[in-house]
């Protein structure tokens, strides 16, 4: 099939569709409304044998998935920022329930201030609760991860949601040459969704009970256990899609011009493009640079993480969030792995946008030379912060 | 009953087949339990009827009632509902 220039959300519903979810539920919210219109209009259309239920806001959208998936049935839901955060509460739900729900998040930061653009605050607040985090790097692979997503939910080895990242606006809104998942390939290499438990009024069961103390800890290691044991799921569903598709998809990071690099940052999401335009023009200075991109951010890849990082002189974790009040979400990561291979790398930690702060590739090139110059950071560092728009900041 | 479910072990997804609220005995939450003092019980089944773990039983007709200890979670609304202030609540000890 041929490739289409498509808008990303657009082109993303249609690969929804094509994994034929047989409950659609949704609620608008810019920038993920494109791919929920979408799909309103292709079951409108009679394109997708699907029910789309319109709902009150994304707590509904979430629970109504959630219900749609204990009876068994395929389920897809796309959200943003604050509904994202209001359907956290679901969400710890559908992980400990084991249900296979695929959820797009178009990235968007959270208020206050409000703030529409892009950065990765929101799936970061929601990352503990046992859904596995994609995150892809064009349309593409948006459109791609999708088709994967089921497909590592719905493994028995898994039986986690799973949540496809793609950048608000920088991924949505932008036309590129896509190719929307074969009908045939995505149906033969996703099958039908069987639900191992469901619920049955004929054989009644409850979803989500009551466990008592002596037995709540082993139910929810259960939902840390099988987040591991997708590892290895991800990895394998990635080498099928490959395979089938004939393109690259998902796997948990992929290593651009890394092997020999001295210097080598780690990121997610959409701005690795820059990055790797970045690393492309420094590779031409002669500068032994590279990029470890992690399409896979829950669970946390420690094993591949290492063995990609581990020859590196120095380190850059390139974020679009940070927990306040501590540092970075990947940057301690990325030094916890380390640590426990008793290797001391330098690494700095950089948040370079929050809100849609544009990033340009200067920006990159002045992290990668400072780190590289053997700068460090003990803290990390909110990049070109802007003190002359601050106030007394005790008034 | 589903052959995946048991009320011993877990299940995938902690799905709980029916009959597991006799299972959970929350009696252990308790830290008041109600005394039916019998002295002046009209048996209205006032105490049988508000309890929210349905743990009262009793006969109305020889005004006796009392509680099952497995599930009484001590909340007390037996008590204050009771018209005749039959029912005390006090300390568990032990």
């Amino acid at each position: 099939m041929a490739k289409e220039i498509l808008e990303g959300a657009m082109a993303v519903a249609h690969a929804v569709a094509r994994c034929r979810p047989e409950v659609v539920a949704a609620y608008p919210i810019t920038p993920q409304t494109h791919i929920s219109e979408e799909l309103s209009q292709i079951v409108a259309d009679g394109d997708l044998e699907a029910e789309f239920v319109k709902v009150e806001s994304e707590f509904g959208a979430a629970s109504v998935v959630l219900g749609a998936s204990a009876a068994g049935a395929r389920a897809y839901t796309a959200t943003s920022s604050q509904g994202l955060i209001l359907m956290s509460e679901v969400l710890w739900n559908m992980a400990g329930m084991r249900l296979p729900v695929v959820l797009g998040c178009a990235n968007r930061s959270l208020s206050a201030p409000l703030s529409i653009w892009c950065d990765h605050q929101d799936a970061e607040a929601v990352r503990d609760c046992g859904i596995i985090q994609l995150y892809a790097e064009d349309s593409q692979e948006a459109c791609d991860m999708h088709v994967l997503a089921f497909k590592v939910a719905e493994d028995k080895r898994v039986l986690l949601p799973v949540m496809v990242n793609l950048d608000g606006f920088l991924l949505t809104h932008v036309f590129e040459p896509t190719e929307i998942p074969d009908q045939a390939l995505t149906d033969s290499f996703l099958g039908s969704y069987e639900a191992v438990l469901k619920l049955d009024v004929d054989d009644p069961a409850t979803f989500g009970a009551f466990c008592e103390p002596d037995k709540c800890m082993e139910g929810r290691w259960m939902v840390h256990d099988a987040c591991l044991r997708s590892l290895g799921v991800i990895e394998e569903a990635s080498a099928a899609f490959a395979k089938a598709f004939g393109r690259d998809s998902g796997g948990l990071l992929e290593k651009y011009k890394s092997d020999d690099a001295e210097t080598i940052l780690i990121a997610k999401g959409s701005i690795c493009g820059t990055i790797k335009d970045v690393v492309d023009e420094l590779r031409a200075e002669g500068k032994k640079v590279g990029l470890v991109r992690l399409k896979t951010f829950r669970p946390f890849p420690r094993e591949a993480i290492l063995a990609a990082l581990k020859g590196a002189k120095q380190i850059a974790v390139i974020e679009k969030g940070g927990s306040f009040g501590a540092g970075g979400v990947m940057t301690p990561e990325v030094k916890e792995v380390l640590y426990d291979a008793g290797l001391r790398i330098p690494v700095s930690g950089f948040c370079v946008q929050l809100a849609g702060r544009e990033v340009p590739p200067d920006g990159i090139r002045e992290i990668i030379d400072r780190v590289s110059k053997g700068e460090r950071q003990k803290a990390y560092e909110y990049f070109r912060l802007k003190q002359e728009l601050l106030p007394d900041l005790v008034p | 009953m589903n052959k995946l479910l048991s009320l011993e072990k877990l299940s995938i997804g902690c799905v709980a087949p029916p009959g597991e609220s006799l299972a959970n005995k929350t009696g252990a939450w308790r830290s008041m339990r109600p005394v039916f003092k019998q002295k002046d019980c009209i048996g209205c089944r006032a105490c049988e009827m508000v309890c929210p773990e349905g743990c009262i039983f009793g006969d109305p007709k020889k005004k006796q009632f009392d509680f099952d200890p497995d599930y009484c979670k001590g909340c007390g609304m037996c008590a204050v509902e009771c018209p005749k202030d039959d029912i005390d609540m006090v300390m568990e000890e032990k």
